[in-house]
């Protein structure tokens, strides 16, 4: 399956050309660009491992998108994930959050359902990909 | 100029001889009044009967929404009651509309009770309403100060912390009105949610009128409606949410049905705005205590918010349930079927989502309104709209909203998956688009055209809604338009 997290998860996977243009848009709004991966993708999995600090002083797309290519070079059967951060007051947020790169396999999650009392069923979303141990997940054979 | 009889008689045995006096006369009218930065502000239209001066009326207005009564009271003498009174400080024409005018009124703060919207209502809305002296009356604008605002807790988890909890970022949320409203079974209803959810919206929600019916009591609801969440999560990788309605006949009630979602694992709840702003205030700390976020669905507000001459402007509900604090509340959408003149929605929205909203009379804005950090409200456009509406959407109502298509979604040509698929990728394009630097605003058409070559979904939508537009004139609009500039 393919998971739909992030803002461009609908369409053709982004080309590097266009990734660069998202960049762009995000630095004139002032925004520090960062890259994430995880081979953990449960939606509730907030941390994905940083790849480097947030670039804070970065004002080339070119520059970040040789961060982009450097973690794919690492972390090929990642996902991995580009974040806009905003500091400005009243957001201090997240403004942008799209995924660059995703495993060749993606394994999906498994709804685990505990049955209760009057009818109720406490759901748990387990990743497949989990089931091994970090690091030889989404390896072959 | 005042006729001498009419000015405020400031001889206090004169004042007070029992009898009846205009209301300018017992000092509710004070042209030269400077309003206090901690004075809560009120602009209100007023349509005086005919033979009433405009003065005395608004005069009335400020008396009869504070400390006033009909006839003179000594009572008034055991207290500082010049310091209590409300003071009508302004009036002014409405441009083009003969026999009205805005009569600006100004309450000192301890008129009110801290953190309490009902407190603040009972005034300004209340029995002044029914004056006989006025033909109508609309409440258009309030400046509530920083220092009242302080005093409410506002919306329970505001925009950001929901967009944090729903990890989406950078694009409208996409939500979707189960339909039929009513008759559906607990059964077939979390269909629609699971098709709708999996197939790529953000959030379902309840309709208004769905509480506890026969045909579905709230129980099955829920646990058919958590059951279609899950599994289109587990489905998509996505954080999914459904607007459980927990409007019903008793506080007890709804603090049960509430406590049941939480108990389910639901990010949100919703209530209705007819359950009345003290229970809207009560259902907002309950969500700020129990991390939910808080929908308000607001059923019944055309009674009194669309006509011009008589009622409660918009915005000044808007107000009132951002300081309420809830999260969600319906704006408008401009272009769908629904009341919404573009330059109002825009005032409505800047009201829900701004930290400071600048004085601006062509959107509706008559006081610059500070928000002192309350968090931010987000608003949720829904009733009409579809996928080819896409840019004209993204550019009248931005990035923080939730986009909701009800029919749009569920009654797609290829089924309720195919729908949500249709609206996600024309707004993930739209946005992909307008981040580029397309003109999407000219180009959205050709933009979703280019997307509808390797989506059908997207293709079937356009061809079965292209020419459906709800093209009416506004009932609500603005009062003042721009001077046209010479070129």
């Amino acid at each position: 399956m393919k998971i739909t997290q992030g803002q461009f998860s609908f369409l053709p996977e982004l080309t590097d050309a266009e990734i660069c243009k998202q960049i762009e848009y995000a630095l004139q709004n002032g925004w520090a660009l960062s890259v994430e991966y995880t081979d953990d993708p449960h939606p509730r999995n907030t941390y994905w491992s940083m790849w480097g600090n947030p670039m804070f002083d970065l004002r080339d797309p070119a520059g970040v998108m040789m961060e982009v290519s450097a973690c794919r070079k690492e972390h090929a059967g990642a996902y991995i994930r580009v974040i806009a951060f905003d500091s400005k007051k009243g957001w201090e947020s997240i403004r942008m959050s799209f995924i660059v790169n995703r495993p060749a396999e993606e394994p999906g999650f498994e709804l685990v359902r505990s049955e209760g009392p009057g009818r109720v069923v406490h759901y748990t979303l387990r990743s497949y990909a989990t089931s091994r141990p970090s690091g030889e997940r989404y390896q072959p054979g | 100029m005042n006729k001498p009889l009419d000015a405020k008689i400031v001889d206090m045995k004169e004042r007070y001889k029992s009898g009846v006096l205009k209301y300018r006369q017992m000092g509710y009218w004070e042209p030269d009044y400077e309003p206090k930065d901690t004075d809560v502000l009120a602009v209100f239209r007023i349509s005086p009967q005919d033979g009433v001066d405009p003065e005395e009326a608004a005069a009335a207005v400020a008396g009869e929404s504070s400390t006033a009564t009909w006839t003179v009271v000594w009572t008034d003498r055991l207290t500082d009651s010049e310091y209590y009174r409300a003071k009508a400080y302004k009036i002014e024409p409405v441009p083009g509309i003969p026999g009205q005018w805005f009569a600006y009124i100004a309450y000192d703060l301890d008129l009110f009770e801290e953190g309490s919207i009902a407190n603040l209502t009972a005034s300004i809305i209340g029995n002044v309403f029914g004056f006989k002296p006025l033909k109508a009356m609309r409440l258009e604008d309030m400046r509530i100060p920083a220092h009242y605002l302080k005093t409410f807790q506002g919306p329970a988890t505001g925009i950001v912390a929901e967009r944090e909890r729903m990890n989406c970022f950078g694009r409208p949320l996409l939500g979707a009105t189960m339909k039929p409203k009513l008759g559906l079974s607990g059964r077939n209803y979390g269909r629609v949610v699971y098709e709708a959810l999996k197939g790529g919206l953000d959030f379902t929600k309840d309709d208004e009128n769905i509480n506890s019916q026969p045909f579905m009591h709230w129980r099955d609801r829920y646990l058919y409606c958590m059951e279609a969440v899950n599994k289109a999560m587990a489905e998509t990788g996505e954080i999914k949410g459904t607007y459980l309605n927990v409007t019903a006949a008793t506080m007890e009630d709804m603090y049960e049905r509430a406590e049941f979602a939480r108990s389910l694992g639901s990010v949100i709840v919703m209530i209705d705005l007819v359950i009345g702003y003290t229970a809207i205030q009560s259902m907002a700390k309950w969500a700020r205590r129990n991390d939910m976020i808080l929908h308000l669905h607001r059923a019944g507000h055309s009674t009194y918010t669309r006509q011009k001459n008589h009622g409660v402007s918009f915005r000044v509900i808007a107000k009132w349930m951002r300081m309420a604090g809830v999260d969600h509340i319906h704006a408008g959408t401009v272009v769908g079927k629904l009341e919404g003149d573009p330059n109002v929605i825009r005032g409505v929205y800047d009201t829900c989502r701004e930290n400071h909203v600048p004085k601006n009379l062509q959107h509706g804005i008559f006081f610059d309104q500070p928000w002192a950090s309350l968090k931010k409200m987000m608003p949720v456009a829904s009733g009409g709209i579809h996928a080819g509406q896409m840019h004209q959407l993204l550019h009248y109502l931005g990035e923080d909203v939730v986009l909701q298509f009800g029919g749009g979604t569920i009654g797609h040509p290829m089924g309720i998956q195919a729908g949500a698929i249709a609206n996600r990728v024309a707004l993930e394009v739209m946005v992909k688009a307008r981040n580029e630097g397309r003109d999407i605003w000219n180009e959205g058409p050709q933009i979703l055209s280019e997307a509808a070559r390797w989506c059908q979904p997207l293709r079937a939508a356009l061809d079965t809604w292209k020419d459906v537009t709800f093209d009416y004139a506004s009932t609500d609009s603005v009062d003042f338009v721009p001077t046209p500039t010479p070129a």
